[in-house]
Order: structure tokens, then sequence, then C-alpha cells
């Protein structure tokens, strides 16, 4: 078999070429390395194609499955979409290191082994920072600070795991294991961190709304959904992700019930969503992965349609709060469109991506008679209709009239979110055909009578308890405190207040330091000081007789010998 | 532009609210009383009574709420909460 090159070198590549390359060129690198990228995805083949020598390992830079090509397939489809959407308005730097990012994803899919999978997550840990500083305000570059420092810890905590089971197995290779050891847990944790799992979920709701509007489009795809497949491929049916997946889907609706930022209800929303995918792959059954991986995929593509909607708001009214927009529909039908078909996909109503996928996680708990799961899923899927699926559209595009008479979303990004919006129709409406590209072999039916009229009763009284509490979900001016209070207050309270507490407790010392100097000083004065006068003389100066001082030898070697012999 | 309110788009006119919330009763009453021609075939039994999802749609949305805003009265902070340690810096 002949031996291939990573497909992320392909982006690679771009990133480095959008600096130098101006204008339509620049535009032809964009869109023409994304598309070449997917054809060179498709040629991979099953196992592992390349191996190379890497300081004192094999390293196989390159494996093949249908896991791997769906993951990488819908990460190249997001650079090629998420590129159309901003090379008019993001800056060249901006393109650049989302392109970096993208490779890295990319770089992450087709891993065979550890080690190449550590590099190609560092890569994108590296340049998702840089894409969060592309924000440009100084609360971005504060939140892509926080968030650099997250993501290398994460990795320092990966890379211990990574290590030591290659020390204590021998091999690098990416295999599934549970965490039953030391190692196992590191690498477990440092994939969770990367998910946003609890307790440092705030991470992304923290950095991804600082991003530009263009730069948060591409930070909704890859890192979070990276992690799900690093978790497919090396945890599936690992117990503990069961409920880990049920608190991030939990925390992530009750979070941006409360929120006001639109770009942070989604970020939110984000975190819910790759819940779904992470208790999927606790259950561990080939439908869940296939549900998990099926879920990760559409998610994707209905997220970034989300944030794209979002960007196109924020970039025509420079406003991200519920509290400042309303009323869009009017000047922006082709946004609010989209943005519904979005909303309506994360929601998992029947026809859009979010059913064909979601259902399918929620089919494979029910298989497994997880009654207590399957009921929190069914009640987290009328959640993310309440938070995100009726919450965003209507407070941006209906509620009030804002008075804001934007004009609708530039060509490039129409264009954009109506190939999103297109995808999302098509996996809702044609699931078979996308059914074909997951791991395992398929067997689920989402469209049956029963099941539609389940989802659509339970998604419409969702709709009906949005609108009747809706007085009790009018937005404030307020943020909610999260687990990064800890390292964004706590910590720098204690560090600040053990800071002052040495300086004061040195400053003090300091003062009594010398004032004993200047005691000793004196001291020394009274006792060494040499003048003329002889009374005036210290005592050390003063001219003794040799009997006194042979006295004084005597007593001296008296006390050592005492001390030496008893 | 006269009139505003005669102007506006027909979507959010009260008339037009209220004709749009008949319509979405409607609607309801139809997707709990389509059970009575349509089998649910649940998972667990309970889950193929009529009007099961509904019920449980409305109540989890309603815990939902209410646990957030309950929440919301420990988290909630004024927007400038973490700016104003930028504004230090």
């Amino acid at each position: 078999m002949t031996e291939m090159l990573p497909p992320a070198l392909i982006l690679i590549a771009a990133a480095i070429l959008i600096g130098p390359f101006k204008g339509h060129f620049r535009t032809l690198v964009l869109l023409a390395a994304p598309l070449l990228t997917l054809w060179t995805i498709w040629q991979v083949p099953d196992g592992v194609v390349t191996t190379m020598p890497f300081l004192n390992y094999t390293i196989e830079p390159v494996e093949g499955s249908a896991l791997r090509r769906l993951f990488a397939t819908v990460f190249a489809v997001m650079a090629l979409v998420g590129g159309l959407y901003a090379f008019r308005v993001a800056k060249w730097y901006e393109l650049a290191a989302g392109y970096a990012y993208a490779a890295g994803a990319i770089g992450v899919c087709f891993a065979g082994d550890l080690i190449t999978l550590f590099l190609f997550w560092e890569l994108m840990a590296l340049f998702s920072t840089v894409v969060v500083w592309c924000g440009g305000t100084a609360a971005a570059r504060a939140a892509g600070m926080r968030y650099a420092i997250m993501h290398l810890f994460g990795g320092i905590i990966l890379k211990v795991g990574i290590e030591g089971v290659g020390v204590h197995t021998g091999s690098f290779d990416i295999q599934p294991m549970l965490a039953t050891s030391f190692d196992t847990w590191m690498i477990l944790i440092g994939i969770l961190i990367n998910a946003a799992a609890p307790p440092v979920s705030a991470w992304l709701s923290d950095a991804y709304p600082e991003a530009s509007p263009t730069g948060s489009v591409f930070l909704s795809a890859f890192t979070t959904k990276t992690a799900v497949l690093a978790l497919i491929l090396l945890f599936p049916g690992e117990g503990i992700l069961v409920w880990i997946g049920i608190f991030m889907i939990i925390y992530g609706i009750i979070f941006a019930l409360l929120e006001n930022d639109i770009r942070r209800i989604l970020a939110f929303s984000v975190v819910n969503q790759v819940g779904f995918m992470v208790c999927a792959v606790g259950i561990g059954t080939e439908m869940a992965l296939n549900g998990a991986a099926a879920h990760a995929f559409a998610h994707i593509i209905y997220k970034g349609l989300l944030f794209m909607c979002a960007g196109a708001v924020i970039y025509r009214t420079g406003f991200s709060k519920c509290t400042d927009l309303g009323g869009l529909f009017r000047t922006m039908p082709l946004t609010a469109i989209c943005g519904i078909i979005g909303a309506l996909s994360i929601s998992g109503f029947p026809l859009t991506s979010g059913f064909t996928t979601k259902t399918m996680i929620s089919q494979a708990v029910a298989d497994e008679g997880m009654i207590t799961v399957y009921l929190l899923l069914a009640a987290a899927s009328a959640g993310v209709f309440l938070h995100a699926g009726i919450k965003f559209p209507w407070f941006v595009f209906f509620q009030k009239d804002s008075g804001l008479r934007p004009k609708d979303a530039p060509w490039n990004m129409a264009v954009a979110m109506i190939i999103f919006s297109a995808l999302c129709l098509f996996i809702g409406i044609f699931p078979e055909t996308f059914y074909q590209l997951l791991p395992y072999e398929n067997n689920y039916v989402p469209y049956k009578a029963g099941k539609v009229l389940f989802y659509v009763q339970l998604l419409l009284f969702s709709g009906l308890a949005f609108f009747l509490l809706l007085p009790l979900m009018k937005r404030t001016l307020t943020i909610s405190l999260d687990t990064d209070w800890l390292w964004r207050v706590m910590f720098r309270k204690i560090g600040e207040t053990t800071f002052n507490t040495v300086a004061y407790v040195g400053s003090r010392l300091e003062t009594k330091a010398q004032a004993t100097a200047g005691n000793l000083a004196a001291l020394a004065k009274r006792h060494l000081s040499s003048s003329n006068s002889p009374e005036s003389l210290g005592v050390f100066s003063r001219t003794w007789t040799i009997g006194t001082t042979a006295l004084w030898v005597v007593v001296l070697l008296t006390v050592y010998a005492l001390v030496y012999f008893t | 532009m006269t009139d505003p309110k005669q102007q506006d788009a027909w979507l959010v006119r009260p008339s037009s609210i209220r004709i749009l919330w008949r319509f979405f009763w409607m609607i309801l009453t139809l997707t709990v009383l389509a059970q009575l021609v349509i089998k649910i075939k649940g998972s667990f039994g309970f889950d193929s009574w009529i009007g099961f999802g509904a019920v449980f749609g409305f109540i989890s949305c309603l815990l939902m709420v209410l646990f957030a805003k309950a929440l919301g009265m420990f988290l909630k902070r004024d927007q400038e909460y973490y700016l104003k340690d930028l504004k230090d810096d």
C-alpha cells in the first residue's frame, strides 16, 4: 500500500499561504484547500496507512476508518463553509489561524497513535487561542489567556496519561481502554477538559463569545467534537461518561436559560449538545456510538449555522445581547429563516438533522433499559427546545421591536448559511443516505409515526411552556457565576492576599532588621571603636595584660574539653 | 410611515397574535388527540400513555425554568462583574 501524508497538511499549507496571497488568490486558497482536503479524506483507506519514525518511536500519522473519515469530513466541510462565511470580513490572520485550527482537528481524526494525537491536539489549542484573540478587545485578550491556560493545562494532563500508558503498556496505539489506572484516568481527564466537561465547562462560554463574529463560528466546531471522537476511539462504554454527559446536558440548559448574551446562550448549548454525545459514548453499544458520531456531525452543522446567524446579527447591528435585540425578522428575513432552521435542528424537530441523530442516542439508551437516563434525555430534549430552539430565534428576531433595521447578511454569509440550512434539512429528510457514513452497521429507523408524534408532543408543549413562562424569563443585564469564578476571583484574591501578606511581613522584617543592624553597629562602635583617649576605647580595643589573656584561653579550653568529652 | 402600528408586519399585530395563539392551541390539542389513531410504542409502558409526551415536556420545562430562576438568585451578577477587574489591570 502506498503511504500517504496526513490530509491535515493541506490545510496547514493553506494557513501558511493565506497571509502572502491577496485578493482572489486568497479566496481561491480558502475555498480550494478544504475541497482538496475533502477529496483526500475519502482516499484514506481503512487501517494504518502511514508509519514513520519519530524520536525513538514509530508513529502512525495516518490511520483510516469510517468513523475517522466521518469526523474529518465534517471538519473539512466546516472549514469550507466557515471560510466562505468569513473571508470578506475576517482578518487574514484570523482566517489563517482558523484553517490551522481545522488542520489540527483533521490531524487528530487520522492519528493512529497517541503521540500524533497529542501533537495535533496541541496544534488545535495553539491556533484556537489565536482565533479567540482575534476578537481584538481587551476582554478577548483576557479570555484568550484563560482559554490558553486551560487548554495547555489539559494538554499536560493528557501528556502525563499518554506517557504513563506508553511506559506501562509499551504501546502508544489508539485502542479502546477503560479508566482503570492513573494513566488512563489522566488521558480521560485530559480529553474531557476539551469536551468542556464539569467542573471546567466554563472555559467554553467564557472564550467563544469573546471571539469575532466569524471566529466563534470556527470555534464552535472543532475542539469539543475532536474530544468526542477521542472518547469514541479510546473510552467507548466507560460508564462514568453517561453521568458526566447528563450533567453537561442539564448544566447547558440551566445556564443558557439564565443568559442574556446570544453567543453565550449558543456556547452553553454546545456544552449541552456535547453532553448528549458524551452520554452516548458512555453507553458504548454500536447504536449509541453511531448516535454519538452522527449527532456530532449534525451538531457541527447546525451549531455552525446558529453561530453564523448570531455572527451576522452582531456584524450588522453591533449588539449581542437579547436585551438590545428583537424584531429583526423584518429586515433580516433570510438570517431569521436560517436561524429558525438551525434552532429546530438543535431541538431535534422531525425533518431536521437533530431528530434523525439525537433520537438514535435515545433509542440506544432505551434498548439498554436505562429508564432514568432515558427520561432525563427526554426532559433535556424538551429543555433544548426551550433554551435554544425557541429562546434564540425569539429574542433575536421577534420579541419586542428593538427599533433596529439592519440590512440582511452579506451575500457570502448568506450563501454559507443557506448551505448549512440545506444540510440540516437533507440529513433530516434523507437520513438513510447520511447513515451510510456511520461507523457501524445501522438498522435504526427514525421515522415511525409513533416516535414522531411523541417528539412533536414533547416539543410543542415545551413551546407552550416557553410562552406561558415568558414573564419568568425576562432578560436581565446580568451574567451568571460559574466555576470559573474560582480561578477568576477566588484564586486571584487568595494570590493577592498571600502576596500582600508576604510583602507586609517582609517590610516589617526589613524595618526590624534595619533597627537590629543599627543596634549592632552602635554596639560594635561602643566596644571596638579606637580613639585616642584610653577611657573612650571600646572593650575589644583596649590593651590587656598577657596574664588575663592566658586565663581566658585556659577557661575557654576547659569549657571546650568538657563539652567534647561529655 | 404615518401610523407605524398599521404598517408593522402582520406577525406582530395583536390581532394576528390572537389568531396564532388559537392556531397553536388547536395544534396542541390535535397532537394529543392524534394518539387515539397513532399508537406511540413506548419503551417502558408508561411512555405510551395518552398525552405522556405533552405532560412530560411541559412539566420538565416548568421545573427547569423554576430551577434556573432559583439558581439565578445565587449566581446572577451585574454584567460588569468581571469587567471591573479588567479595567483595574
